[in-house]
């Protein structure tokens, strides 16, 4: 009961409260027993305002115009975008970005994918280790990474170059693909594979045919987080750039640093709307296809 | 069981090829430079351990390391304050408020880490909000350059790493034994104190040592948000790898720091949560809401 008036200020609380009827009362009723108190609820709200709050900022900000460096704003002007998209400087770094990040993660993608369907059929104590080495990036801290790799990749001449941060973005990609295809066979039945060999079909063909469809959403949930970690990763970046390429979260990093750019609270906010965007793509179209998907069962 | 069998040698099975591709990545690009820099730190400029030693006794790095710890304790008790209370409602509140509860957890995830870092900036700013806000109330604390502006936003990024450990074992307690107790005539804290905590204690442990490892790692944010008078461990290695040039004193450092990190994840591994289980959150996201 104490909860209610607190959550339903949430969009999807509010959203369908005609439809949900049924199951509050019979919540309702259990809530006499075994009460939420309303502190922790009080508690709960202003946790998840702290989680979301660097995110709401940015937005208002950066529609103030060139006092950018103040919240809240006082004026609403679009200034900031129009100088993001006539300056070379931050055009060229989004163009680099969004370069090195598809390439990555079309490379995380695809072995990644492999790793997970072989790593899928093996067992045994070597076949855990492998998955934990290609795991490990996902908790190394990323400037002891960044300080290796730059070392290494000054005597490759790797430093500065397009294949350099391709390279170790997909590296640092390919743990988020192989969690998210493994947990897509998790669900996945094996006898079809022997069903599909029985009919005639060659272990290439039963992958096209049986194997991606059925993991497809694993594998497209995968390829977005490889995504959005290269496009997104800022520490390697700082240490493989050069003078002529640079990606755009390096940019953002010398507009707080060096030159007080306000254009950054322009690309602040594109780049949490289009990350939050890509992200919320593959949960869109899961939560709506369960119910299609559970029906046949 | 498999002890009691002679081991036999078998071909390898033809599933490592699928393997391959991405373990030579993963060797190549990550595992071969962190060996390059394993080896300088122990061969340059000979066979040595004085890059080792040095971190010991070069006055600096101790007390960078002791404040980079201190620094991480303190993001790990906010974490731990806040998430704690937080993955309990978790586990209380309707499936449709929790997927909304959920999300919010994942924003610090998916929120881009310069965005915001220049957020926070703008929140702790001088004379930014949270300071008007403290200077009305007749305080007067900096945040900018301070480690406290630091605490605040490592705190933010890393409390899901607190979140979702700490949901996932409390959401696995059966509520009727604390039912049974209040039954008994149990107080309700009495209740929590006896049976709720000792039975979250492994997502609460997996929790702390998760927050306190990813903190030692920050780089941006002290960057940004610190100052160089209060550096801590991840601006020194960068300082003695861009600017010192100074390889295999960085790479001593940063051994240092990665098989610390290893150390404590596999501990965490241990008690409960895993490395891939909030991974599969993060990329999952609101899947599980039963």
């Amino acid at each position: 009961m104490t909860t209610t008036p607190a959550l339903s200020g949430t969009p999807t609380a509010s959203a369908e409260p005609v439809l949900d009827r049924p199951r509050v009362l019979r919540r309702r009723r259990h809530r006499g027993v075994d009460p939420v108190p309303w502190w922790l609820v009080v508690i709960g709200v202003l946790v998840g305002l702290y989680f979301v709050l660097p995110t709401a900022i940015v937005i208002p900000v950066s529609v103030g115009g060139e006092g950018a460096f103040k919240f809240p704003p006082k004026v609403f002007s679009l200034d900031l975008y129009r100088r993001f998209f006539t300056d070379p400087l931050w055009l060229g770094s989004l163009g680099n970005s969004v370069l090195v990040a598809v390439l990555a993660a079309l490379l995380a993608t695809a072995v990644g994918t492999a790793a997970a369907v072989g790593l899928h059929r093996l067992t045994g104590r070597t076949a855990r280790f492998v998955r934990t080495l290609l795991l490990v990036s996902m908790v190394t801290p990323s400037i002891v990474i960044a300080v290796a790799v730059y070392a290494s990749f000054l005597q490759w001449h790797l430093t500065g170059s397009v294949t350099g941060y391709v390279l170790a973005h997909a590296a640092i990609g390919v743990p988020f693909v192989l969690i998210s295809v493994t947990s897509a066979l998790g669900g996945f039945d094996t006898k079809l594979l022997r069903a599909s060999a029985s009919l005639g079909a060659s272990p290439a063909r039963t992958f096209v045919r049986v194997t991606m469809p059925l993991i497809g959403r694993g594998i497209a949930t995968g390829a977005v987080f490889a995504f959005v970690t290269s496009f997104d990763e800022v520490v390697i970046a700082l240490f493989l750039r050069s003078p002529t390429f640079q990606t755009l979260p390096v940019q953002m990093y010398n507009s707080v640093t060096y030159q007080l750019d306000p254009t950054i609270a322009a690309s602040s906010s594109l780049v949490v709307v289009s990350v939050t965007f890509f992200l919320l793509l593959p949960q869109l179209v899961r939560t709506r296809r369960p119910r299609r998907q559970g029906d046949p069962r | 069981m498999s002890n009691a069998r002679p081991r036999r040698w078998r071909p390898p099975s033809a599933s490592w090829l699928l393997v391959a591709p991405a373990l030579v990545l993963v060797t190549a690009i990550l595992f071969v430079p962190l060996g390059e820099s394993f080896l300088r730190s122990v061969s340059s400029p000979t066979w040595t351990l004085d890059n080792y030693t040095g971190l010991f006794t070069d006055g600096v790095t101790v007390k960078v390391l002791v404040r980079t710890a201190r620094t991480a304790a303190e993001v790990t008790v906010v974490a731990f304050a806040l998430g704690y209370p937080y993955a309990y409602l978790l586990t209380r509140v309707g499936p449709r408020a929790r997927a909304v509860m959920l999300v919010v957890v994942l924003v610090p995830f998916w929120t881009s880490v310069m965005a915001r870092n220049f957020a926070w900036l703008l929140i702790l700013q001088r004379g930014g909000p949270v300071q008007a806000v403290v200077s009305a109330l007749g305080g007067h604390v900096t945040f900018v350059g301070t480690t406290l502006g630091v605490t605040i936003a490592m705190s933010q990024v890393l409390l899901p790493f607190m979140v979702l450990p700490l949901y996932s074992s409390l959401s696995g307690i059966d509520r009727r034994l604390l039912l049974a107790a209040r039954g008994l005539g149990s107080s309700p804290l009495a209740a929590f104190w006896k049976i709720y905590w000792p039975l979250s204690r492994g997502g609460v442990v997996a929790g702390l040592i998760f927050v306190f490892t990813l903190s030692l790692g920050f780089y941006v944010t002290p960057a940004l948000l610190g100052s160089p008078q209060q550096s801590l461990v991840a601006q020194l290695l960068a300082e003695r790898t861009t600017q010192l040039l100074d390889f295999a004193g960085a790479g001593a450092l940063g051994m240092l720091g990665l098989v610390a990190t290893l150390v404590l994840v596999a501990w965490a591994n241990r008690v409960g949560g895993t490395i891939s289980a909030i991974g599969v959150v993060a990329t999952s996201g609101t899947k599980e809401s039963r």
